[in-house]
């Protein structure tokens, strides 16, 4: 077995991989570039070595840098994790003539998979089935017919030159694949000046299902089971699980064999997946072979219960695999979510800076359930604009699917992350969503849920009232806190009272709390009485409660008369009058949100530095529109709201006082809600 | 016997309506609460204990006889916030829209006269259209009368103004001379001279709002502390800040059961100052995590924002903080900054309100507008409020602590009792660059030369440990361990004694 790797990675998956290699008793080795200095998997590793400037085009991606941190350390062998050099034959190669151990599969087989037309054509010739199609040239309507009808229907006629959705047709007959392919090929003729045109299988209510495979070097190969991870924005990958909700054994049988028949052919040692797309009759079509250890893997680990990594390190070491496919059978369900530092309600803008709080739920592990965060960070972090914006991955486990999803949500409640914005409220309205609920997700699922983007969630009335009574409990707790204070007149104290009315999301309940010894009694108007339990004191930013015997984790924080509590995906301004309280505040006016300026004014005197937008660009809210320099600082001035940016005043360079227009805006084109 | 009962019921009754049910819905619909509503709402429930209820006008000119509604247009008395007194009154706007008499003065001065003599804190709601033209300059004196009352009371009882309407001409120089003022965004104004007196004078065309509203005072006159939203909003919150301040200045500031360890180690702390010195960093940060239960109540957030001042609680006992922000003109002090911390200062010296200083301050704002608005004084305002102070002082230097502004901010020298810093800190006569370019004129035209010179300074001087040779700096502390040194450090100070010698006052550069 090796005695030190070096992991060429960064964030989470260079953790991910310090962690298995620590638990074998291998020394580890991590490489940064400048803007990772202080990164997490920095000082988790054994050594460290600086291999560039923030750019990974300057760093993480130079094979010569590797090389030398590698020659620095005396490093065995290398741990691409997933991205970077990580399906990079040539690094792979280099690292063959240096005498280092890859631990990846062979260089032939990355090279030969990561040409989508070879793999394909290799994939078919290893009997994997793959998407039906005619690459031919096809002379007329009727060719385009007969074609489709062998293909069967529906069908895609598309322009060999074709993108954007250009020249692209779908007919589900003879009649539409006759005037699709007419009309395609016009369109492709005058797009594109070339009207070749050809056809393929339309798949129909996609799911994106992918299958774990681990090969050996002694010929094993076995496949892990599959992961699905159809919930994608973007092709962005935001929520996988396994096993699929979707597949039958049988189904699950032939894509793990079809996918170890690809590794065979390619002669695969290491750990790989072979991705698919399944239609709505769980017909399974292949995609394409990712030759490294995937995102999502740790999903497959929880319900086969083997460290993918350990078992790519000791197939790179040359140990045979030590199961057999028969051994490998599927225990529970297992589910991830990806904590994205991006803003939902921003329309998913990239949000870089300071980590102020950062505390994932618990880490803990019983035969019921389990909760696993991978993560890369840490509290007091930074989030730099270099690099992917995935910061951690929670994934929960339990024996069934709607346990799993029930752990998800409450550890996503328990989810502290303070200071950038991210995707944690978004991640919980999906598992709050009855359609991912009852597993019934294809890859359009986000595009067709939120087709106007995210604007939060509403929570129904059943949680809101189990949140009104959690919030008129700390409430009370809180207010006879300050009854305590110094300097009260004696015998004359305030008592505080057992009447309050709850204002959350548009809803008043009126309630009475009756206190013991071991929590609340919270009794509304139409006489619903809700038991609240909690060690909940004033100030803790995080509250578990017990209400009527279930859990409820809110995320509390202060506002005038109340708290901001953030549950489930909603965020909520909750304000617990007293009754009189409540019957003024009613008459308090509804103000308008305030009207910001059409103008971006400079906030200080200083020098234009750089401007990062165009006249005619679309801002989102919070977008960075330009850096003034002040007193030797740069400061980012963004958006305040969605705007087009209509005249930009001051240029780079330029020198301004206070107040002097930097950029003018005008609303944005009505129609497209962020 | 019944009867008698019965007459005072319905006496009380009628004096409880002010101007009239009319009146009062005319109130609300713009938006604001009722006299007698707003002290129910900033009182503990059923403490209110009203005075001079029947108190009525003497004036009998412009046939005011025939009007003599019972209160006179200002409810007074006293009442207790979460158990601790304090003396109120609000002016009704319902009645002869809130203006101010004889009565209505005398009213307002017996209040503040008992608030003084049994030592408890004065809260004022404005909501008046200033004076009583018809009573003239009966209604002028008593204006004199409760000015003379705030200035004796200044510095002796806390005074908080909540601005709930208007408040124009003298009727501002009340407020203006108690120590917090806040208002309420769209519903109150404040202004010596109102639009129409400025069109004609000047021909300035100005709105109410424009010329004295919640934004105008916040941000860019400094007269109000701050600004909510509505009137309840702004009530919960004056019973907030209630709670931080002591009764009196003979009463310790209050200190109420916290639920917050105070050795509680922040390790994101080690990171808050960042690699690249010209890189801002958010101060609030440190404040939130270094207070009980991350609870900070700002005074004037909107204005002069480079540097940063409110109220915190440290084992449960109030705490003023003071900080320079470098996220705004990377936290020079200028005139506005020295004049809204020095203030402030002036405020917890006051009243024994312990105060902690958080420092990353790289100089005085250069620059003609600076010099001509005479910063030279109200930088001086600063110094001589640190300096006058006799309060515990515990300072905390987190990055740049350069020349006099170093010195200004809670400096050991002036009579700082723990003056702590971080290993970021630099405590230098001035920035590297800066020196360079003055020891070394001869080499400024070789770039080489002045790198090396300038890499030199950094490495003599860019740091917390020439100061901490010279006993300047008690101790360099971990920035993980800031609130667990800090708190241990008050602990400490709870015995301090310290007093200046007798003067009838001082002759701080006003």
């Amino acid at each position: 077995m090796f005695k030190k790797i070096l992991i060429a990675n960064r964030g989470e998956i260079a953790c991910r991989v310090i962690r298995t290699a620590r638990r074998m008793g291998i020394a580890t080795v991590a490489v940064y570039s400048d803007a990772d200095r202080g990164a997490l998997h920095v000082r988790m590793a054994d050594e460290a070595v600086r291999i560039g400037p923030p750019p990974a085009s300057q760093s993480y991606i130079v094979i010569e840098n590797i090389l030398r941190a590698i020659r620095e350390t005396g490093a065995e062998a290398v741990h691409p994790g997933y991205g970077f050099l990580s399906e990079n034959a040539a690094f792979a190669e280099a690292l063959e003539r240096e005498g280092v151990v890859f631990i990846g599969p062979p260089a032939s087989a990355i090279e030969a998979m990561g040409d989508k037309i070879t793999s394909k054509k290799l994939a078919a010739e290893a009997g994997v089935s793959t998407v039906p199609g005619w690459m031919g040239l096809i002379a007329d309507a009727d060719e385009a017919v007969t074609i489709s009808r062998k293909i069967g229907y529906p069908v895609m006629i598309k322009a060999s030159a074709g993108g954007g959705g250009k020249g692209m047709r779908i007919a589900w007959n003879d009649r539409e694949a006759r005037e699709g392919f007419q009309s395609s090929r016009n369109e492709a003729a005058s797009s594109f000046g070339d009207d070749r045109i050809f056809i393929e299988k339309f798949v129909t209510q996609p799911r994106h299902i992918e299958i774990q495979v681990l090969a050996d070097r002694h010929g094993n190969c076995v496949y892990l089971h599959e992961r699905e991870c159809s919930i994608q924005r973007r092709n962005q990958k935001v929520i996988e699980e396994a096993p699929s909700p979707f597949l039958d054994a049988a189904t699950r049988r032939a894509m793990g064999e079809q996918a170890c028949a690809l590794a065979r052919a390619v002669g695969y040692a290491s750990a790989g997946t072979v991705e698919f797309i399944v239609d709505g009759a769980r017909n399974f079509y292949f995609l394409e072979m990712n030759t490294r250890l995937q995102v999502e893997h740790p999903v497959t680990e929880l319900i086969t219960g083997i460290d993918l990594v350990e078992q790519m390190i000791r197939v790179a070491a040359g140990e045979a695999l030590p199961f057999r496919q028969e051994d490998l059978t599927i225990d529970g369900c297992a589910i991830e979510s990806r904590l994205y530092a991006e803003d939902p309600y921003r329309n998913f803008l990239p949000s870089i800076g300071r980590l102020t709080r950062y505390r994932p739920p618990a880490e803990s592990r019983s035969p019921t359930a389990v909760v696993r965060n991978d993560t890369g960070v840490f509290e007091g972090g930074e989030i730099s604009m270099y690099y992917d914006p995935m910061i951690a991955k929670l994934c929960t486990w339990a024996p069934t699917r709607e346990a799993a999803i029930e752990e998800m949500r409450n550890a996503l409640d328990a989810f502290e992350v303070e200071g950038i914005g991210h995707n944690l409220p978004f991640l919980s309205a999906v598992m709050d969503h009855p359609r991912f609920v009852a597993g019934e997700m294809t890859t359009a699922f986000i595009a067709e849920e939120w087709p106007d983007g995210f604007q939060g969630v509403t929570l129904p009335e059943a949680q809101l009232r189990r949140i009104a009574a959690a919030a008129a409990a700390m409430f009370r707790v809180a207010e006879i806190r300050r009854t305590r204070i110094s300097g009260r007149m004696g015998n004359h104290e305030r008592r505080v009272g057992t009447d309050w009315v709850v204002a959350l999301q548009g809803a008043e309940f009126p309630v009475t709390i009756a206190a013991d010894r071991a929590g609340s009694t919270v009794r509304f108007a139409d006489g619903e009485e809700k038991r609240v339990a909690s060690d909940w004191t004033p100030g803790q930013p995080l509250a578990r409660l017990d209400v009527d015997g279930t859990p409820l984790v809110l995320k509390v924080g202060k506002i005038p008369m109340g708290f901001r509590i953030r549950s489930r995906g909603a965020d909520l301004k909750v304000h617990v009058f007293t009754p009189r309280q409540a019957e003024l505040a009613r008459l308090m006016p509804e103000k308008a949100p305030p009207d910001t300026s059409r103008f971006l004014l400079c906030p200080m005197p200083g020098l234009v530095v750089r401007v990062d937008v165009a006249e005619g660009d679309t801002v989102e809210e919070g977008q960075a529109l330009c850096t003034v320099e002040a007193m030797k600082m740069e400061n980012i001035l963004r958006a305040e709201r969605r705007a087009v940016v209509k005249r930009i005043a001051a240029g780079p360079g330029a020198s301004l006082a206070v107040d002097d227009v930097i950029m003018e805006f005008e609303p944005p084109p009505a129609g497209g809600k962020p | 016997m019944h009867d008698i009962l019965a007459e005072l019921e319905a006496r009380r009754s009628v004096a409880r309506l002010g101007g009239g049910e009319r009146r009062i819905a005319a109130q609300h619909a713009k938006g604001k609460l009722t006299a007698r509503e707003r002290i129910e709402l900033l009182l503990d429930e059923g403490s209110f204990e009203e005075f001079d209820m029947f108190v009525a006008h003497r004036c009998t000119d412009f046939g005011m006889q025939a009007e003599r509604p019972a209160g006179d247009g200002v409810v007074t008395g006293w009442g207790t916030i979460n158990g601790r007194m304090v003396y109120v009154f609000s002016q009704d706007f319902t009645v002869f829209g809130g203006s101010l008499s004889e009565t209505h003065a005398q009213k307002i001065c017996k209040i503040m006269d008992m608030a003084m003599q049994n030592g408890a804190p004065v809260i004022g709601i404005n909501d008046s259209g200033g004076a009583r033209i018809q009573e003239g300059v009966a209604s002028l004196a008593g204006y004199a009368e409760v000015f003379q009352r705030n200035i004796m009371a200044s510095g002796v009882v806390p005074q908080i103004s909540l601005i709930m309407g208007p408040c124009a001409g003298g009727a501002v120089y009340s407020p203006a001379m108690t120590d917090f003022i806040f208002m309420v965004r769209d519903t109150s104004y404040m202004f010596v001279t109102g639009p129409d007196v400025v069109k004609t004078v000047t021909n300035e065309v100005v709105t109410a709002e424009e010329l004295g509203g919640a934004t105008t005072h916040t941000r860019r006159s400094s007269v109000a502390d701050g600004a909510f939203e509505n009137d309840v909003e702004a009530l919960a919150e004056a019973r907030r800040l209630f709670d931080f301040l002591p009764l009196n200045n003979r009463d310790r500031a209050p200190v109420r059961p916290f639920f917050d360890d105070p050795g509680r180690i922040e390790p994101s702390l080690d990171t808050l100052v960042p690699e690249n010195p010209n890189t801002p960093y958010d101060m609030k940060e440190l404040i939130l995590k270094v207070a009980d239960e991350g609870d900070f109540f700002e005074i004037q957030a909107e204005f002069a924002k480079n540097i940063i001042t409110g109220f915190i609680r440290i084992e449960g006992s109030t705490v003023g903080v003071v900080a320079n922000q470098p996220m705004v003109l990377a936290g020079c002090l200028d005139i506005d900054a020295s004049r809204k911390a020095a203030r402030f200062v002036r405020f917890c010296d006051a009243f024994e309100i312990p105060i902690l200083t958080f420092v990353d301050v790289p100089g005085f704002l250069p620059g003609t507008g600076q010099e001509y608005g005479g910063v030279i004084k109200h930088g001086a305002k600063l110094l001589f409020a640190y300096g006058e102070a006799t309060v515990p002082k515990v300072t905390v230097l987190t990055r740049k602590c350069y020349g006099g502004a170093y010195v200004v901010m809670a400096s050991k020298h002036l009579r700082g009792d723990f003056n702590y810093a971080w290993p970021t800190s630099e405590v230098a006569v001035m920035g590297a660059k800066g020196a360079v370019e003055i020891l070394y004129r001869s080499e400024l035209g070789d770039p080489e030369k002045v790198a090396a010179r300038v890499k030199d300074y950094e490495d003599r001087f860019a740091n917390p440990f020439v100061a901490a040779e010279r006993g300047f700096i008690d101790e360099v502390i971990m920035p993980h361990s800031t609130r667990r040194r800090v708190a241990r450090a008050f602990a400490s100070l709870r015995t301090k004694r310290l007093t200046n010698p007798w003067k009838k006052h001082d002759n701080i550069p006003l």
